[in-house]
């Protein structure tokens, strides 16, 4: 067993009951590996994102700037956390930024980040604009889905082939299923408002949605997945409740894609499953899910997989897959003290650490 | 005539789920089952379950309905009827 005692940082802290980010899980499968005795420094974007004040996860907490503020912000606010905390490793897990983080790796590993990502390309192949040509590749099926600008696809598409209801769906987040023209333009403005432009509206795909998690070693291998079917979903069709799974065509489907790629990272696949048992690409996400919690529960901690990765060692055998592991999410309100509070607004942390060097110096 | 017992040569093959798929089922004493591919759990009452556990060790419709007549005081059109509407079922649950 080799023990790692690191500084981690990790994003996505915004575990909101009815669509959680997942960077509070990754931390908590962190926490409670016996491989970890690290410190935790959660990182978000909001000072009311619920993760920056659970002390039994974070032993620090910081606020980022929002993607739109640009490079130069993120890379100001992430050299002060630097300086703070002597970060070794950063784990980002939201869609949205991997992009930027990418883009900015030699100046992250210059600051002394350790990271394990997918490359630029990598990203851009699972975009979900481009999610048939990756199926193609792959060998599995993809519903239809196209990249629109104009709210005025929705009142001809009809003559295009296109039959309502349809998904409308942003670039990284948000996805409504439409059953009119109007219905349709509406979503378009709203994921247009909030994600830009392109949007995409997919074919619909009845059946239940299946998921697999796991990490990809860069060389075309998946490690340690786990596979979980929804047992409920919020009103934003995140899983409340899911049970673990050990079905064969899934897990080739998968481990197809990341050959096909040579995935570097964590990622999730979501997959629907019609009534005949045929499965049908939805997205694939360059992350963790929220629901990762689960792979600790069918002893696989992935992410403590990632961070061995990240650092160079060897991962530790995954135990035999696991099926019939349940989880149930539930909300619980915790207690913040408003200096707590103000500490995050104010100051853009908490528990801050003394920078090294400097203090008492006058 | 025996209306069943001519119904009952069919051998059940095409009807019941394949054999991978009885096989991978988690059925516990409670008549809980789990299909660990699927995801999918349902229940099965107390008969139910003597009949499941006769399709795991005996995948042919005539003799899974000899021994229900044997274990069952019951119409024998009763018992096969009810034998193929549980199956109809069960392959709805295990998706197969």
């Amino acid at each position: 067993m080799s023990i790692i005692d690191a500084t981690v940082a990790i994003t996505g802290m915004n575990a909101k009951p009815d669509n959680p980010g997942p960077g509070l899980a990754v931390a908590r499968c962190l926490r409670e590996a016996p491989d970890f005795k690290g410190r935790i420094i959660g990182l978000g974007y909001d000072a009311l994102d619920p993760g920056l004040y659970l002390d039994d996860y974070c032993d620090a907490s910081y606020l980022l700037p929002y993607p739109s503020a640009g490079d130069d912000a993120l890379l100001d606010q992430l050299q002060m956390i630097q300086q703070h905390e002597q970060i070794d490793i950063l784990l980002p897990c939201l869609d949205a930024e991997l992009p930027g983080m990418v883009r900015l790796l030699p100046a992250l590993k210059e600051m002394g980040f350790k990271t394990f990502l997918p490359t630029s390309e990598q990203l851009r192949l699972r975009n979900k604009d481009r999610l048939p040509e990756l199926a193609e590749m792959a060998g599995i099926n993809c519903p239809e889905i196209k990249a629109i600008t104009q709210a005025g696809f929705f009142y001809k598409c009809q003559e295009e082939g296109w039959s309502y209801p349809l998904v409308v769906k942003g670039l990284f987040y948000g996805a409504y299923i439409v059953h009119s023209a109007d219905e349709a333009a509406d979503a378009f403005r709203k994921i247009a408002a909030e994600w830009g432009f392109p949007v995409l509206v997919q074919t619909m795909v009845k059946g239940e949605e299946y998921n697999l998690t796991a990490v990809g070693d860069g060389e075309g291998n998946l490690l340690g997945p786990v596979m979980m079917k929804k047992m409920a979903v919020t009103d934003k069709g995140k899983a409340w409740s899911g049970i673990s799974i050990d079905d064969q065509p899934l897990l080739d489907a998968s481990a197809a894609l990341a050959k096909a790629i040579k995935w570097r990272g964590p990622l999730e696949v979501e997959v629907m499953r019609d009534q005949q048992g045929h499965y049908q690409l939805i997205e694939i996400n360059p992350r963790f899910p929220a629901w990762i919690y689960l792979s600790v529960g069918v002893g696989r901690n992935l992410p403590l997989t990632l961070l061995q990765l990240a650092t160079g060692r060897k991962p530790t055998a995954f135990s035999k897959t696991k099926a019939g592991v349940l989880f149930i999410r539930y909300a619980v309100e915790n207690i913040v003290p408003i200096a707590e509070f103000e500490s995050v607004v104010m100051q853009g942390g908490r528990n801050m650490s003394t920078v090294s060097g400097t203090d008492n110096k006058e | 005539m025996d209306q069943s017992n001519e119904n009952s040569s069919v051998s059940g093959s095409e009807l019941f789920p394949s054999s991978d798929v009885l096989s991978r089922l988690a059925v516990s004493e409670s008549g809980f089952v789990f299909d660990p591919a699927s995801g999918h759990n349902f229940t099965v009452n107390e008969t139910g379950l003597v009949l499941l556990r006769l399709l795991l060790k005996e995948p042919r419709l005539d003799q899974i309905l000899e021994t229900l007549r044997d274990e069952f005081d019951a119409d024998p059109r009763d018992i096969e009827r009810d034998v193929i509407e549980f199956v109809s079922a069960l392959r709805e649950n295990v998706g197969a």
